[in-house]
């Protein structure tokens, strides 16, 4: 059920399945095997393909998605700042890179939809319309931050959007994604759930055991594993004896696709189609969608399981800038429109941090709040 | 009031608290076609149907985290472990996740589910399928823990742990599903989460005990009174938030206290009891407490050994004389 395979794909991931006991370094030259001028070709044939997809699309969501592809990045970029600072402290995981997954496939929702995600979990926050400012303050441990501060980085809630954390287990939101899938089946509810993960949860129990129940109750649920190809510093294929996730889908006779994930409109377009077999048949879907991470695994991580060099090559294939190219060919955007973008940008992101840097520490007493729904004095 | 048994008495609660509210529902396996593993859910799929009476895979971490993602929501799912032993496999969805839903989203959402199943020592079942888990559950901030020891409690508690809007890991037993007693028809008959109840009163000794331990305590109670000792046995019903003036006030009144439970003795339930009644009312003991607790050691299969390893009421008898310096 697999369908369209782009360059950054497969062919690779077979050739390096011997390489288990091989040293880091054969491993990072192994895990992308492109010459420049090959990534040259790849680029060219990539905007070809978007551009098709630009013609189908509206200019306002075009400009739409590559406004919040940019507002992710330089989000991210200012937590980063923050984080080195020392003003957002524990761990901070970083989607730069990625934007494109999140933004895609949240394009292809209703508001009344549900999302839920892993740690790394700002871009889909930012992506369902939570407020950068409280994002940041709670980045910031603020009373003001979406989740009060009591969550971090790692758990952004926001019930007011539909969005349903930020989970730190790996794997452990695929469970509560299949739960929140039933009870809108349960309730005759057309709301569709998407579910964000990364590869290396696809080892996990949890997500044989949900896409398993997924199936068999026919629970409107679309699985979007986000293949980054490294779950901290262990490559997909130092971790996992069949790299074929979309195949995976097989074991429980589900719908899949293996899509681009640096190509924002293949991403939509493909949980368009997933979102509507949800929606109309009640039915559950497996995306892979190939993507790439350009920060360490979080901020303290150093990456030296991987080379300047493939991170190099994977900043050609950037979502953003492939958006833009291919939107400037076909005279969508200009140099005055991208500059407004990005103004209007880094005009949130400054409300965003001003707002963290005023919101208040939580109360002391705050420790003890929200332990209980229907608290029992003892 | 009708004579019923603890299945009986777990089974109206049920029927009752899913006649009440379409939102709670009934998970677990073998708990619609086959009726429960233990007949607990008799007849509630022919009443409730499959969409509200669901047999799952043998998918614990899943279909734990299934109800918690539900609850997230609106829903108020009640899930069966067939026995508590298996709900190892979903303590990370019931810690990580159900726990601490309410506090990590800044009390945006809580978590209105119950998980319910057998706990404590089974018949001659070995190791892997007789072990008493409270002490794990009660450790953690966010659940609730409740061991109902008589089908009126436990109906009375189940309803109020299905109408909590936290989530509660409730415990039955293995070996109590065929006790009978004394239990309301009444469907407005609840018993509140966090309060202790007396089972009977004494003067000399407080006995808290829970769970299959009730029924033990007070059989040995009796033995006692025949020597004129008289004891009080206090059953929390709740671990967690647990009803600790009960027992002070009780231990305040005895001087003096014996903990009985099934479970391991270390890091147990009565430990912290022991603990608690030390810094609450150190200065009324007139003896140290005395825990009787199960073996430190995993269950054995062989009948003598089994025996040995869960406390009788020999053992509570012997713990009281110590306490008393009447041994
Ligand atoms: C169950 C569990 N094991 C280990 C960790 C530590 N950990 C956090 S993220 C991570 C890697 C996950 O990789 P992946 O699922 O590919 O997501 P990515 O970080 O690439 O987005 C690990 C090992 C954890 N949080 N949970
Ligand atoms: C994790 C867990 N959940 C539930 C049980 C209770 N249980 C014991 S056997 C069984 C059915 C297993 O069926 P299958 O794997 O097909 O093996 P079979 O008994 O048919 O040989 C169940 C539910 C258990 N032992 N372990
Ligand atoms: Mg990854
Ligand atoms: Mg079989």
């Amino acid at each position: 059920m697999s369908s369209r395979k782009p360059s950054n794909s497969r062919q690779q991931a077979d050739e390096v399945t011997s390489s288990v006991a091989t040293t880091a370094v054969t491993e990072q030259e192994a895990s992308d095997l492109l010459t420049a001028e090959e990534l040259h070709a790849e680029h060219e044939q990539r905007k070809e393909d978007q551009k098709g997809r630009i013609e189908a699309t509206d200019r306002e969501l075009l400009l739409h998605l590559l406004y919040q592809m940019v507002l992710i990045r330089r989000f991210e970029e200012k937590a980063a700042e923050a984080y080195s600072l020392g003003k957002i402290g524990g761990f901070c995981h970083l989607y730069i890179g990625q934007e494109a997954v999140a933004v895609g496939a949240i394009s292809a929702i209703r508001p009344d939809d549900y999302v839920i995600t892993s740690y790394r979990d700002h871009g889909h926050a930012l992506a369902k319309g939570m407020s950068a400012e409280e994002i940041m303050a709670e980045l910031y441990g603020k009373a003001g931050g979406c989740s009060a501060g009591k969550g971090g980085s790692m758990h952004l809630f926001d019930a007011s959007v539909n969005f349903l954390g930020g989970h730190a287990i790996v794997g452990g939101q695929i469970p509560l994604a299949t739960g929140i899938a039933f009870a809108t089946k349960y309730r005759n509810e057309d709301k569709v759930t998407l579910c964000f993960f990364g590869e290396a949860a696809v080892n996990q129990g949890s997500f044989n055991e949900s896409l398993n129940m997924a199936q068999l109750w026919k629970l409107p649920c679309v699985y979007i594993c986000e293949n980054n190809q490294y779950g901290m510093g262990t490559s997909l294929a130092r971790a996992m004896s069949l790299q074929d996730i979309a195949r995976k889908a097989c074991a429980y006779g589900m719908a899949s696709e293996f899509v681009d994930g640096m190509d924002v409109l293949a991403v939509r377009e493909a949980t368009l189609r997933a979102v509507e077999r949800a929606r109309t048949e009640s039915l559950p879907t497996l995306l892979e969608v190939r993507t790439y991470r350009y920060m360490g695994h979080s901020m303290s991580d150093p990456g030296n399981y991987r080379t300047r060099a493939e991170i190099e090559r994977y900043q050609q294939r950037d979502p953003i800038k492939l958006l833009s190219a291919s939107m400037r060919e076909k005279g969508l955007l200009d140099d005055e429109t991208m500059k407004q973008i990005e103004q209007r940008v880094h005009e949130e992101i400054e409300r965003a941090v001003r707002f963290a840097e005023e919101s208040p520490l939580p109360a002391p007493e705050e420790l003890y709040t929200d332990v209980y729904a229907n608290p029992i004095k003892s | 009031m009708p004579l019923i048994t603890m299945r009986e008495a777990l089974n109206q609660a049920l029927r009752e608290e899913m006649r009440r509210d379409e939102s709670v529902f009934l998970m677990g396996e073998e708990v619609g076609a086959y009726e429960g593993a233990y007949k607990v859910s008799r007849g509630l799929l022919a009443e409730f149907g499959p969409k509200r009476v669901i047999d799952t895979p043998i998918s614990e971490l899943g279909f734990a985290g299934l109800g918690v993602g539900a609850a997230m929501v609106g829903l108020r799912p009640v899930i069966e472990f067939m026995t508590f032993n298996f709900s190892i496999l979903a303590t990370d969805q019931i810690i990580n996740s159900a726990a601490k839903m309410l506090y990590m989203s800044g009390g945006q959402f809580k978590i209105p589910i119950v998980f319910r199943g057998p706990n404590g020592s089974a018949y001659q079942v070995s190791s892997q399928h007789s072990q008493a888990l409270e002490s794990w559950y009660a450790h953690f901030p966010g659940l609730k823990v409740v061991m109902p020891s008589t089908p009126a409690d436990a109906k009375g508690l189940l309803k109020s742990a299905i109408r909590d809007d936290d989530p509660v890991i409730f415990m039955e037993q293995e070996r109590m599903y065929g006790m009978k007693g004394e239990v309301p028809e009444d469907e407005d008959f609840i018993i509140p989460l966090g309060v202790a109840d007396i089972k009977r009163e004494g003067t000399d000794v407080t006995i808290v005990a829970r769970s299959l331990m009730v029924p033990v305590a007070l059989r040995a109670a009796e033995e006692l009174e025949k020597e004129g000792i008289s004891c009080e046995v206090i059953d929390p019903r709740t671990i967690r938030p647990l009803d600790i003036e009960t027992i002070v006030n009780s231990v305040k009144k005895t001087n003096r206290v014996v903990i009985a439970e099934e479970s391991h003795p270390f890091c147990g339930v009565g430990a912290e009891i022991s603990a608690e009644i030390i810094e609450r009312a150190f200065d009324y003991l007139d003896a140290p407490p005395r825990r009787v607790s199960g073996a430190d050691a995993p269950m054995p299969y062989a009948k003598n050994l089994e025996a040995l390893a869960i406390p009788d009421v020999q053992r509570i008898v012997a713990a009281v004389r110590e306490v008393t310096y009447t041994a």
